[in-house]
């Protein structure tokens, strides 16, 4: 299996880059490499929805409850109880997975926009339950100051450890899309009728898909709580799951590292466009508006299509 | 907590009722679209803030209590207005792409209207008067209740049976139910179709404009409630059965009832109860309770 990612033929560029990633610390200003790791966590996020939505073809439009509740789970971890550190970082993404399948059985036997809707509604509920329990979650003022254990202590090393924890969750995150569940996954995204027919088990898989999606916004999450040492109940508001879609859209839906470069693109945008206006979501909305006109399939996508027209077809077939 | 009587009860019973009217006007609009369009538009939360917004503004410009009656009017013409500008400028050359865009459509044009309401109104909390006519409140088994509730729960009625002459009694009310069905029969019969879908979301907008300028007295007016609204409307819509209008009523008469006992017995977890009333209904029929259009 390893072998095929060291032999794809992108393997030596994404290599140089994470090269370059790693020794940057020590020559930028403090404030680019908050600005960097908070691109990573984010990147991580939209790499876990697009593999719902990319690859599932399924509406997950709250994903953003999976991060929050990763966040809060190791956020109190962190504050209430004494266990060591690892445990909480393990126990977040694993209460995501959870939530996530909780939430995801109901949705996988809706379709489309029944399945989008009520997405939303059942994790607007844990929202609602965040945001009002004062005594366990901090309601809406949230946790705040929490404290990092020692090696985890000064900006550098939080970036080291969200850095390489994001590259293991995207080597494992390539595995499972190149791996038979991956394909079957797509099989379903592109005609679920079919797939019935040859006897794959559709909802099983498609719930699955979203278990695994979860866990990895867990992941996020408690990297979130790396970087910022607090956490608050926007992260579960559905306003931020929007975001997180329009970054997939932005870098384009059907590539492996579209998203990524969305959550870039948006949050360098609005760390520099927040410097000169406090009207960052007009911008938002009149960027999404652009590419929903002149960019349907995102920056990945137009590149891609621009070289391989292949690809774009295959991103066609898709819908 | 403590003990809670009979006139309690029914005054909070009201509370909700008025409440769900507000509600429904708004999840009429928001079904109607969806009916039509089947398009779930997020921005019309947006329009609603901009109908309270307007409502405020206009209370303000006509001195005396008429000036809420003239921006009853008035508000919910102004919100058509911007959803007929963002449908033919924009929207309409949507129709033929897929569902998903629509929606984040809908959702950009949420985000940009949220930051134009910030510009024009600013971000400071706003407040209108009821009218001297409804102002105060009424005895009810002993226990007071305001006047302007006692107006909403007449209003959400007439707002119910004048859609439902629409729909049934004119033209275009049939035709854009002929369009929720079957939209390329419509396409065949030689009606323009891009045409009825700008109808049906202007005033189904229109609607949400009414229910901005109705809340408007009841609330205090602030950016962020297109947020909280959007969400209930939803699930409104979503229990009730896409794009029926009964259904938009009855969801709403259980979300607002739900939260107002919620609030009588569970203050700090009010907000919890129609949530869970939606999780409920949703696990004993998925497809909502009275018969979607689709």
């Amino acid at each position: 299996m390893f072998k095929n990612i060291v032999h794809s033929k992108w393997f030596g560029s994404v290599a140089a880059i994470f090269i370059v990633l790693l020794i940057l610390p020590p020559l930028v200003p403090r404030f680019y490499i908050y600005i960097l790791a908070l691109i990573y966590v984010t990147s991580l996020l939209a790499m876990s929805l697009n593999m719902v939505v990319g690859y599932g073809g399924m509406f997950q439009f709250h994903h953003g409850v999976f991060y929050g509740v990763g966040a809060y789970a190791v956020a109190l971890m962190l504050t209430k109880t004494s266990l060591p550190m690892w445990v909480g970082f393990i126990a977040g993404p694993i209460v995501a997975a959870i939530i996530g399948l909780i939430i995801g059985w109901f949705c996988v036997r809706l379709s489309r926009l029944y399945f989008a809707m009520l997405q939303i509604s059942l994790g607007s509920l844990i929202w609602a339950i965040v945001f009002r329990w004062y005594s366990f979650t901090g309601g809406d003022d949230g946790i705040h100051g929490i404290r990092m254990p020692a090696f985890l202590s000064s900006l550098n090393s939080s970036y080291y450890f969200i850095l390489i924890i994001l590259v293991v969750c995207l080597i494992m995150m390539y595995l499972i899309l190149k791996s038979p569940f991956g394909s079957t996954l797509q099989a379903i995204r592109d005609n679920p009728q079919r797939c019935e027919a040859v006897g794959i088990n559709v909802r099983h898989y498609q719930l699955l898909g979203i278990v695994v999606a979860t866990f990895f916004a867990g992941v996020a999450g408690g990297l979130f709580v790396v970087l910022e040492r607090s956490v608050f109940a926007d992260l579960l508001f559905w306003t931020l799951s929007l975001e997180i879609f329009i970054m997939c859209l932005l870098g384009g839906w059907f590539t492996f590292a579209g998203p990524i470069l969305g959550a870039a693109i948006t949050v360098a945008l609005r760390t520099f466009v927040g410097k000169y206006t406090e009207y960052w979501t007009l911008i938002l909305g009149i960027m999404l508006i652009l590419v929903i006109f002149f960019l349907p399939e995102g920056v990945m996508g137009f590149f891609q299509g621009l070289f391989k027209p292949g690809m774009k077809e295959a991103a066609e077939r898709g819908k | 907590m403590g003990s809670v009587g009979p006139a309690e009860l029914i005054c909070q019973l009201l509370v909700g009722f008025s409440r769900s009217m507000i509600l429904f006007v708004v999840c009429a609009g928001l079904s109607f679209v969806l009916g039509v369009l089947r398009v779930p538009n997020i921005a019309h939360g947006s329009l609603y803030m901009i109908g309270a917004f307007a409502t405020f503004s206009l209370t303000k410009m006509f001195a005396g209590s008429v000036g809420f009656w003239i921006a009853l009017i008035v508000a919910p013409l102004l919100v058509a207005l911007v959803s007929l500008i963002a449908e033919r400028a924009l929207f309409c050359h949507l129709y033929q792409r897929e569902h998903l865009m629509l929606l984040l459509f809908t959702f950009a044009l949420s985000l940009i209207i949220g930051d134009l309401v910030k510009i024009v109104w600013g971000a400071e909390y706003r407040s209108v008067s009821a009218p001297a006519l409804l102002k105060g409140s009424v005895s009810i088994l002993g226990a007071s209740f305001p006047r302007y509730n006692l107006f909403l729960i007449l209003v959400g009625p007439l707002v119910a049976i004048a859609l439902w002459l629409f729909t049934n009694k004119t033209k275009i009310g049939k035709i854009s139910r002929a369009a929720a069905v079957d939209r390329e029969m419509v396409g065949v019969l030689g009606i323009n179709v891009s045409w009825v879908f700008a109808a049906a979301f202007v005033i189904g907008c229109y609607l949400a404009g009414v229910g901005g300028a109705l809340v408007a007295p009841t609330v205090s007016i602030t950016l962020g409630m297109d947020h909280t609204l959007i969400i209930e409307a939803f699930l409104i819509v979503i229990i009730g059965g896409l794009g029926n209008m009964w259904g938009a009523l009855v969801g709403s008469l259980i979300f607002g009832v739900t939260h107002s006992f919620g609030v009588l017995f569970w203050p700090q977890f009010a907000i919890v109860f129609p949530y869970m009333a939606v999780v409920i209904v949703l696990l004993l029929r998925p497809k909502g309770l009275l018969k979607s259009v689709w």
